[in-house]
């Protein structure tokens, strides 16, 4: 028997499956890490005997969603077969996160008042300098939560209390591709242009997102993420832009 | 002949208000965040490819509202299937829901629908688009698929191949035949329709009172509807959560917000989101939502995941059983 993971019904040909918590409503890196490992054995079961019968998984911060083929399978069988698959691997999932194993990306940044306009108003709120901002948001790894919202548009958690910082009141109408924000605990990286109510504090020069790339990201959920400072000249030398409007 | 080889397929002339290239749509890449996209109303999708001979997943045209005009550059056969939008050829109207043989040079016109919203375009083995993440789907949100991630616009090119109806007679006469779908076996668009919804996600975070209440309730349409999904205007219904941590979000998935109105989230929707959902509607009926206009009647119901079951693969078996008949 199962303690804390609860199959639930999304839809027609979904299933959800949330972890820790009974509606999966707790952020821990240990929770994303059970989520982590379903996927890739669900992933790995989907290679041999799961092949034509799951269309798509969506792992986010607590749940993994299970979308199934209609035609080769049904609801009662997949569930039992999701059932079985993590059931062998329960005592697995009930260990400790080892962070070591995880894949670790760096990724640069170019912090400044110019490149990240609301640098300066966290500073103020928190009482720190702007230097200080900079160094608690690349004192930390953070974790890939989540991949959605936008295409490689990936959650990363959690940053310091003290650079915390709620969503703008009005979100700006335009947001530069590479944008590195915050939003409450959360950070991201825009991986393109598009409308948004996250706090800026620079500019990350790697793509994000490049369908013509493989990978087509540099993340993936369940990554660590450091970020390192570079200067204005670096971000140029690896292709950043400046040519940006904030409106 | 070297000449119809450089420009084979169909030249966009008008596009019309909102024209998309889409096949069944994108499966397998929601860890990237890119969503499904694809023919919101399936079946009439579908009915164009079988019109055509097609495979089921072959490229079409969505055409939402109306306007699309295309100048056909090739011999080939096309079908237009959905939403009732006067069709001509040549200035000469014909009927939808049948294939028709074009010639290089003939106008392929659609007004505006007078009932439902979606029409679908097909040719003979499909438009030869190239595939991006597994599919030819336009999501302009994303900026994936179709042509560059755009809708169609004027002077587009959309390359397809070229089947001489002439060139072929001797071989299989009747495979060259035009088919039709007899009127009473089409799809019947209307203004109101039942919403069939499998409770699920945070449903036990509406009181049995507030689910009562969703159920019995008939909602409107509101301005707000797209491909994203249809925002429903009536009776508010109220969830014990505001929010809860962003999870996926499959198709038909049905969202309240904090406003208490509910909102059918169909092929564009976001890949996760944070809004608590009471449950979700089923393929079939989410394909008849996606022929709705604003001001259309919608009842919740709820139902089984078994009913869920049967009523998709009873709709399969039917649409399988359904022959289409030959016509000139």
């Amino acid at each position: 028997m199962l303690e804390n993971l609860n199959i639930h019904i999304a839809g027609e040909n979904a299933l959800i499956i949330y972890f820790g918590e009974q509606d999966g409503s707790q952020v821990s890196a240990n929770i994303s890490a059970k989520v982590q490992q379903a996927e890739q054995l669900i992933r790995k079961a989907m290679a041999q005997s799961l092949a034509p019968d799951i269309i798509d998984l969506v792992p986010s911060y607590a749940s993994l969603m299970v979308m199934f083929n209609m035609m080769t399978t049904d609801y009662h069988q997949i569930r039992n077969q999701l059932r079985t698959l993590l059931q062998s691997i329960d005592h697995h999932l009930k260990e400790q996160v080892n962070h070591d194993e995880a894949n670790i990306v760096e990724l640069p940044v170019y912090y400044s008042n110019e490149s990240g306009p609301d640098l300066s108003i966290i500073a103020q709120r928190a009482q720190l300098t702007v230097e200080q901002v900079i160094e608690l948001h690349q004192a930390q790894e953070y974790r890939v939560y989540a991949i959605g919202f936008a295409p490689g548009f990936a959650y990363l958690g959690e940053v310091d209390e003290r650079i915390s910082a709620p969503r703008l009141g009005t979100p700006r109408m335009k947001v530069p591709k590479g944008a590195v924000a915050i939003a409450d605990r959360q950070t991201a990286i825009y991986p393109s242009v598009s409308p948004g109510g996250w706090n800026i504090i620079g500019l990350c020069p790697i793509d994000m997102f490049n369908a013509k790339a493989t990978p087509t990201m540099p993340v993936n959920v369940g990554d660590r993420v450091k970020f390192i400072a570079i200067s204005k000249d670096e971000f140029f030398t690896l292709g950043g832009t400046l040519e940006v409007s904030y409106e | 002949m070297s000449n119809s080889l450089l420009a084979q397929g169909f030249l966009v002339k008008q596009a019309g208000m909102l024209s998309l290239i889409q096949d069944a749509g994108r499966f397998g890449a929601f860890n990237l965040g890119l969503t499904n996209g694809g023919p919101v109303d399936l079946l009439a999708f579908q009915w164009a490819n079988r019109l055509c001979r097609n495979t089921l997943n072959a490229t079409a045209i969505e055409i939402s509202v109306g306007g699309l005009i295309l100048i056909a550059q090739v011999d080939t056969t096309l079908a237009i299937t959905g939403a009732n939008m006067p069709l001509t050829i040549n200035g000469q109207t014909k009927g939808l829901w049948r294939s028709y043989h074009v010639k290089a040079g003939d106008e392929i016109a659609l007004g505006f629908a007078t009932q439902g919203v979606r029409c679908y375009l097909a040719v003979a083995d499909g438009f030869n688009i190239t595939p991006s993440f597994g599919s030819t789907a336009t999501v302009c949100r994303e900026g994936i698929g179709g042509l560059r991630g755009e809708k169609l616009l004027a002077g587009n090119m959309l390359a397809c191949t070229c089947r001489d109806s002439h060139q072929n007679t001797h071989n299989n006469s009747h495979k060259n035949k035009n088919l039709i779908l007899i009127e009473k076996l089409r799809p019947a668009y209307t203004d109101e329709i039942i919403l069939h919804t499998v409770p699920s996600y945070q449903q036990r975070h509406f009181t049995s009172y507030q689910q009562r209440l969703f159920f019995s309730t008939e909602y409107t349409v509101s301005k707000s509807f797209d491909r994203m999904g249809y925002r429903l205007e009536g009776q508010a219904i109220t969830c014990d959560v505001e929010g809860i941590l962003s999870e996926g979000i499959c198709h038909g998935a049905v969202q309240i917000p904090a406003d208490g109105q509910p909102i059918v989230l169909l092929n564009d929707r976001q890949t996760i989101g944070g809004y608590p959902k009471i449950g979700a509607v089923s393929s079939v009926d989410t394909a008849k939502l996606g022929q709705l206009n604003q001001g259309g009647k919608v009842h919740f119901e709820p139902i089984s995941m078994e009913q869920a079951h049967n009523i998709f693969h009873l709709n399969l078996s039917g649409f399988n059983r359904t022959e289409l008949v030959t016509c000139d």
